[in-house]
């Protein structure tokens, strides 16, 4: 096994905080997503994306980790969307882009004075393009809170959530209160993004917000099963992206280690057209396998 | 309320009035529903039976009037609802199964629980609707007819004593229109629930109806369809002269001398009234 883990792989520190950051960021990232594509919520999801790019350049001009940053940029985003936006799809969709609009005039801007500041070498790098192999194993307590309230917030809104997805009229004429649940829900999106923009970055979160979940449905047709699949693709991917990106250090002459984004990314697209693939077998030998 | 007054009804409406700006959608709207009746709601594209519906379920506030809706047993005002346009995308990874198991406890916090018993109320509550066959399909799948026997059964899981349908015939083909009715009329008998089902068209509900509520102008007259298809009765709530016809045991309600329909008549049967 000694050319898929390079020697130093299992060792390593900083690959440690990589694989627990990026496993939790990649399973947090699924169970939210599989709701974002389900709800056709993918443009809100990756509007957040963008504010939190604004939210992480501008927490490192404040001296704030980049974490604080991109939870409390897209929280605030989510908001802006929710606010702005009408009840019909249309005003929702204009709302989104009006917040997605405004967010990336702040992080042009902030960026540009985290570059001029020489505060941080590399920051827009780190911020765009994550900074897994170099976060600080103190930010994982942050990190594992983070994750857990997530999947909390989601676990707790899961029947009302599918309901109203299913149907807003129906689940309102039930009682649920579908535009709290819908804010509620826009919550646990930004923080996923939030996650996932530490790991492989703000502007690839999107990938591992929607591809996974998007090639679990794709072979699923229970929900239950769609979060498993979409949970396990999601640690597939960030894991063999780390570990990828390690090994990459050698590979060339030049001794340096590719990023770990492209490699999920590149993961990720791949496991969605898999997963096409194998849908397209007889639909008789999946409702066999059913059963 | 005075619920002694109507405590044998399932539902009373008592001077319902909508505005939508300056419209007036529902006028003065006030009638009753009694336990396991069939009411067809009758009335033309926008007459107000949606509305009507959201009044009901406590969607809209109307302007004026109270909605009594009598507590089961336990105390629950439940209300089954399978709206008109019910659109279920084909990508939600959901089986027919899990849309009527939502129909229990979907609008609960929490993650869904599994239990023998469920499993059995939802297989039982399938096959009540004819929907066994495709019980494990997902639900964006299935036809539009299939859809509405699953979302009739998510309304009905919860047993509630008044089931209302907004226009579960539109989009089948005729024959599936009659077997759509057989099922929901076999329903209020099995299941012991009223059903107000709104359509615009009443003769395929002849049959089974126990009571009409025809909607036009905004009000509406109810009662069995002797008392409310007449022509006395519907000239009232159009405020012209139509008269009813029944000819091959159909029933037309045509626009009398005087009208503004009446260069209509002759030669388009679309502008017979519902
Ligand atoms: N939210 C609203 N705001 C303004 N007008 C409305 C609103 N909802 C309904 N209306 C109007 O009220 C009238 C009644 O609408 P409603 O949907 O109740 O009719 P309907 O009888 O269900 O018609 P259809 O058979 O086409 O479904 C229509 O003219 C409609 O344009
Ligand atoms: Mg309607």
């Amino acid at each position: 096994m000694h050319w898929l883990f390079e020697p130093g792989f299992f060792s390593s520190g900083p690959v440690h905080v990589a694989l627990v950051i990026g496993g939790v960021s990649g399973v947090v990232s699924a169970l939210v997503g599989v709701f974002t594509v389900v709800r056709g919520q993918a443009f809100g999801g990756h509007a957040l994306t963008d504010v939190s790019t604004a939210g992480g350049s501008g927490a490192l001009l404040l001296g704030l980790t980049p974490l604080t940053g991109f939870v409390a940029g897209g929280l605030l985003g989510g908001a802006a969307m929710e606010a702005l936006g009408t009840e019909h799809e249309r005003g929702r969709d204009v709302a989104t882009g009006i917040v997605l609009g405004a967010a990336t005039g702040l992080a042009a801007l902030f960026l540009y004075l985290d570059a001029t500041s020489g505060a941080t070498s590399g920051t827009a790098q780190q911020v765009l393009f994550g900074s897994i192999f170099v976060v600080q194993s103190s930010i994982l307590p942050a990190v594992v809170v983070l994750a857990a309230l997530t999947v909390a917030l989601v676990a707790a809104l899961y029947r009302p959530l599918v309901l109203s997805t299913v149907s807003p009229e129906i689940a309102a004429a039930r009682g649920v209160r579908v535009r709290l649940i819908g804010v509620l829900y826009m919550a646990a999106l930004a923080m996923s993004v939030g996650l996932s923009s530490l790991t492989i970055g703000t502007v690839l979160s999107t990938a591992l917000l929607i591809g996974p979940p998007a090639a679990a449905l794709q072979i699923t047709r229970s929900m239950g099963r769609a979060l498993l699949a979409a949970a396990l693709i999601g640690v597939a991917t960030t894991w063999l992206g780390v570990l990828l990106s390690y090994d990459s250090f050698d590979w060339g002459s030049s001794h340096e280690a590719m990023p770990v984004s492209f490699f999920v990314v590149a993961l990720v697209f791949a496991a969605y057209l898999a997963a096409g693939v194998s849908r397209r077998r007889p639909a008789r030998l999946r409702d066999a396998e059913v059963r | 309320m005075s619920t002694h007054q109507h405590g044998s009804e399932v539902l009373h409406l008592e001077g319902i009035d909508v505005w939508f700006g300056e419209r007036h959608i529902l006028d003065s709207v006030s009638f009753a529903i009694q336990p396991g009746e069939f009411t067809g709601l009758i009335g033309a594209n926008g007459a107000g039976k949606t509305t009507l519906f959201r009044v009901i379920l406590g969607l809209q506030r109307p302007s004026a009037g109270t909605v009594h809706i009598e507590p089961d047993a336990s105390g629950h005002r439940s209300v089954g609802y399978v709206p008109q346009k019910t659109h279920l995308a084909r990508d939600i990874p959901l089986r027919a199964r899990d849309l009527v198991a939502l129909g229990i406890d979907g609008h609960r916090l929490g993650l869904p629980r599994r239990s023998s018993a469920r499993t059995r109320a939802v297989d039982e509550m399938l096959d009540a609707v004819d929907a066994r066959r495709f019980a494990n399909a997902r639900v964006g799948e299935l036809s539009g007819g299939e859809q509405q026997r699953v979302l009739i059964a998510h309304a009905l899981i919860s047993r509630p004593r008044l089931l209302l349908l907004d226009e579960p015939l539109a989009n089948l083909d005729l024959g599936s229109v009659e077997e759509m009715i057989r099922l929901i009329d076999r329903i209020v008998r099995e299941q012991d629930v009223a059903v107000l089902l709104s359509a615009h068209e009443m003769n395929p509900l002849l049959p089974v109806m126990d009571r009409i509520a025809y909607i036009a102008g905004g009000r509406v007259a109810s009662g069995t369809t002797e008392e409310v298809v007449r022509p006395s009765v519907l000239s009232g709530l159009y405020g012209h002269h139509v008269d009813v016809v029944r000819v091959h045991g159909r029933v037309l309600v045509v626009a009398g001398p005087g009208s503004h329909d009446e260069e209509h008549l002759a030669s388009d049967a679309a502008h017979v009234f519902p």
